[in-house]
């Protein structure tokens, strides 16, 4: 079988981007929840605010720093694979993408190491600061990463001659039309999954009765947060879906599954599409919902597939699916936040041990939603690069061979695995090891060493076979 | 804005940036290099401990760079990239190997040999394909219609490889004299015996690359035997630099080693842009081919002119608290 550097590259892209993507999703809301955190420590000087905010921040160093190694990939992934329409977007992008890296250096530069290694030697105003300073910033890089991105779906405000992309509106070009919506679509998901890690690990410690008072706090203010947010995620991603429909109506008709052009469309629930007879070979669906949605009338046109040339159609059976686990986890997130607010009478949710654990494992569905969506958008896209004017054949780079592609797949995934792996057993140490330091930890607090991310958590990596040598 | 030539700037910033981050991230990719030859397991905690709070920080100067590239020079993006598509991938993952090492070794006890291979294998690799990067940029690029068309491997011929290893050996030199900076005792005894031979291998180096570069590129030959003479200069102070490393190995000096070092690096680096200047993707297009747009090398530079200074005041005010020698048994864990 020929080896494709077409779809070797897509496969690649995909995977760095994805396993890149799980770690910023993740410490986006959960800057925004320590900087919560030290605000209220700030203003009520309750110990179990600050308890939780050290061992949260400790968290978010580790995977901070994890995010940063996995980005450092990204940045070169546009030109070992996509040379030519690295060389063609440059103009737009080149600048963008810098302007992510400038922000996140500056933030690193000037805020990140007073919020990690700050405690106790800053006034506790300049700390609080610091918090609220990173958490702006990561709100900044995705602010740029997504406007990039949403151009490529929506590219305005530029002029496409002689194989290039020339800015004619920074304006236009940065707030493209899908930008805003996608952006908010994307920051209700991190505030959703810092949200659910938080009450995980919260319910994990109520299971085991460590630090009661400082976990209820944490689990109850989770709750809150979720309730209000998961009905607005379903909202927010109806105004994006709305406004697919308008730019991208190929992409909503592949999550439908709808092959034709029709009124008075259903929403399927369960279905085989099948690319090949274009068609879906088996169904299930509520009779005209999808038309409602889509445009808020039970009969209301809805444009199918066979609007674009075959070769013009996405991958419809991965789209379709993916949207349909992302929505699935949307309203099973929902339904767990209600859940939340009817145990909350008589302070039955701090002790249901069912839905404390049901809790523990919904930790990882938002991250699983927000790959899915993803997944929905981008594979939406196929096969425009660039939608409607560049395709994915077109960026590819020219000299690449399906030998040389499978050849950085292969190594990607062996690295990745690697470094996924150490992170995430060490990840689960700080966790075990809980909010309330121990005697050792505070003798190291005093070692004047700090400026690594991770420095800001002291647990070893590995049990120790002797007991270790303290200096 | 046809006052200035934006071009100019940006290749002046990059090159900076490339100036930087060889400097910086040199010594501390040399010490990973030097690992498994260290006397024992507290030098290489020293080792370790002399870079762990400016490592990172080295390497903002390559992220910075790359991202550099693609805004201001993206020819030079989609076509070193692509012409050395498995370099760079061993590269990166050399550089996260080293990353993770850096952050796990000190925690670990029982899988710390683990790390130190990851740390030392991790900075060899991306020491040696940095030096095939500067060999392939001597060797040139096969390409057409502003798009590389070679092969997968034209960036690994003999003469990379040399300059492949030509790099570990420099990158080596700057770590042990850098060590002679930080660490007393026998771990300094043992840096200071190290140099010397680590200078002979980077003499046999120079000389080497500097006869057959020549007969690699004949462009190279004409600037340097064409009737441009001050350029000369260059090689000269990168020889005196040697000259003045070896006085104060004997010295016993313990900063002018490692500022000697930087001078020779330096020099080289300088001698290698003036061999190809103004041509930035040899053999076939100069800064001014590569250039993006003008309003977008503008747009990127308003930004980039507010962040570098901070970066390098960030990057000093760290260099300054961690100044000092590092003792055994100190430190981060």
């Amino acid at each position: 079988m020929e080896l494709d550097p077409l779809v070797l590259s897509r496969i690649q892209f995909a995977f760095v981007v994805s396993f890149h993507a799980i770690f910023p999703v993740f410490t986006i809301g959960l800057a925004s929840y320590i900087a919560l955190l030290h605000g209220l420590f700030y203003k009520t000087e309750n110990p179990a605010w600050e308890r939780l905010a050290v061992f949260w921040t400790k968290v978010f160093a580790v995977v901070f720093g994890m995010g940063v190694v996995s980005g450092i990939v990204m940045s070169f992934q546009f030109g070992t694979n996509w040379s030519n329409f690295s060389q063609a977007a440059a103009n737009f992008l080149g600048p963008v993408l810098s302007y992510e890296v400038v922000t996140a250096f500056f933030l690193e530069a000037a805020f990140l190491g007073v919020l990690l290694f700050g405690r106790g030697k800053v006034p506790q105003g300049v700390h609080l600061f610091a918090a609220i300073m990173v958490a702006i910033g990561t709100f900044i890089s995705t602010f740029w990463i997504l406007s990039a991105n949403s151009w490529m779906h929506t590219p305005a405000g530029v002029e496409f001659t002689d194989n290039s992309f020339y800015v004619v509106s920074w304006m236009e070009a940065i707030f493209n039309p899908s930008f805003p919506y996608r952006f908010g679509h994307m920051a209700l998901a991190s505030f959703i999954t810092g949200g659910f890690v938080v009450a995980g690990v919260s319910a994990w410690y109520l299971l085991q009765g460590r630090d009661v008072d400082a976990n209820k706090r944490a689990l109850s203010m989770c709750l809150w947060l979720l309730l209000i947010l998961t009905p607005a995620q379903a909202l927010m991603g109806d105004f994006h879906g709305l406004n697919t429909l308008e730019y991208q109506p190929t992409k909503v008709a592949a999550m439908e599954g709808n092959w034709e052009t029709r009124e008075g469309v259903p929403l399927l629930l369960f279905a085989l599409p099948d690319q090949e007879a274009q068609e879906n070979r088996f169904e299930v669906g509520i009779p005209k919902l999808a038309s409602l949605i889509l445009t808020h009338d039970l009969d209301g046109e809805v444009p199918g597939l066979n609007e674009v040339a075959v070769e013009e159609q996405p991958p419809v059976s991965i789209v379709f699916w993916a949207f349909r686990v992302m929505v699935g986890l949307g309203f099973l997130m929902i339904a767990v936040s209600l859940a939340g607010l009817v145990l909350r009478r008589g302070g039955r949710v701090y002790e249901h041990r069912g839905f404390l654990q049901l809790l523990r494992v919904m930790s990882v569905t938002p991250f699983i939603a927000v790959l899915a969506g993803w997944i929905v958008t981008e594979a939406g896209r196929a096969p425009w690069l660039v939608y409607g004017i560049m395709t994915h054949a077109e960026g590819l780079t020219p000299s690449l061979t399906g030998g040389m592609a499978l050849f950085t797949l292969l190594g990607y995934i062996a690295v990745y695995g690697v470094v996924f792996y150490a992170g995430v057993y060490y990840l689960t140490r700080v966790v075990r090891n809980g909010m309330v330091p121990k005697e050792e930890e505070r003798l190291i607090d005093e070692v004047e060493r700090p400026m690594r991310p991770w420095s800001a958590t002291h647990i070893p990596f590995d049990d120790d076979p002797a007991p270790a040598e303290r200096s | 804005m046809d006052m200035f030539d934006l071009s100019l700037i940006w290749a002046l910033i990059i090159g900076f940036g490339i100036m930087m981050y060889v400097l910086m991230d040199g010594f501390d990719l040399g010490l990973g290099i030097l690992f498994p030859f260290a006397p024992d397991e507290d030098a290489r905690d020293v080792m370790m401990n002399s870079v762990a709070p400016v490592w990172d920080g080295n390497e903002t100067w390559l992220v910075l760079g790359g991202a550099g590239l693609l805004g201001a020079f993206p020819l030079v993006y989609s076509v070193f990239l692509p012409a050395l598509y498995i370099g760079v991938f061993l590269m990166l993952a050399g550089l996260v190997f080293r990353g993770v090492a850096f952050e796990l070794r000190f925690k670990s006890r029982k899988n710390r040999h683990w790390w130190n291979r990851a740390f030392c294998w991790g900075s060899s690799v991306a020491a040696f394909a940095q030096g095939a990067v500067v060999g392939t940029y001597i060797q040139g690029f096969e390409t057409e219609n502003f798009a590389y068309v070679g092969g997968a491997f034209d960036w690994l011929t003999p003469f990379t490889v040399l300059t492949g290893i030509g790099m570990m050996i420099g990158y080596a030199l700057l770590g042990t004299t850098w060590l002679i900076l930080k660490s007393e005792g026998y771990i300094q005894e043992w840096a200071y015996r190290l140099t010397p031979k680590l200078l002979v291998g980077v003499v046999m180096i120079f000389f080497a690359i500097s006869l057959w570069t020549p007969f690699v590129n004949p462009v190279v030959w004409q600037r340097w035997f064409g009737n441009i003479e001050i350029i000369w200069i260059l090689p000269g102070l990168a020889t005196a630099c040697m000259a003045l490393l070896v006085m104060s190995i004997r010295q016993r000096r313990e900063l002018l080693p490692f500022l000697s070092t930087l001078g020779i690096f330096l020099f080289t680096y300088l001698g290698l842009v003036v061999s190809k200047w103004p041509v930035i993707v040899p053999p076939n297009y100069t800064i001014w081919d590569a250039a993006s747009a003008p309003e977008s090398q503008l747009f990127l530079l308003i930004g980039v002119l507010f962040v570098i200074p901070i970066i390098l005041t960030y990057t000093a005010w760290t260099y300054w608290v961690f100044r000092g020698k590092v003792k055994v048994g100190e430190g981060y864990h």
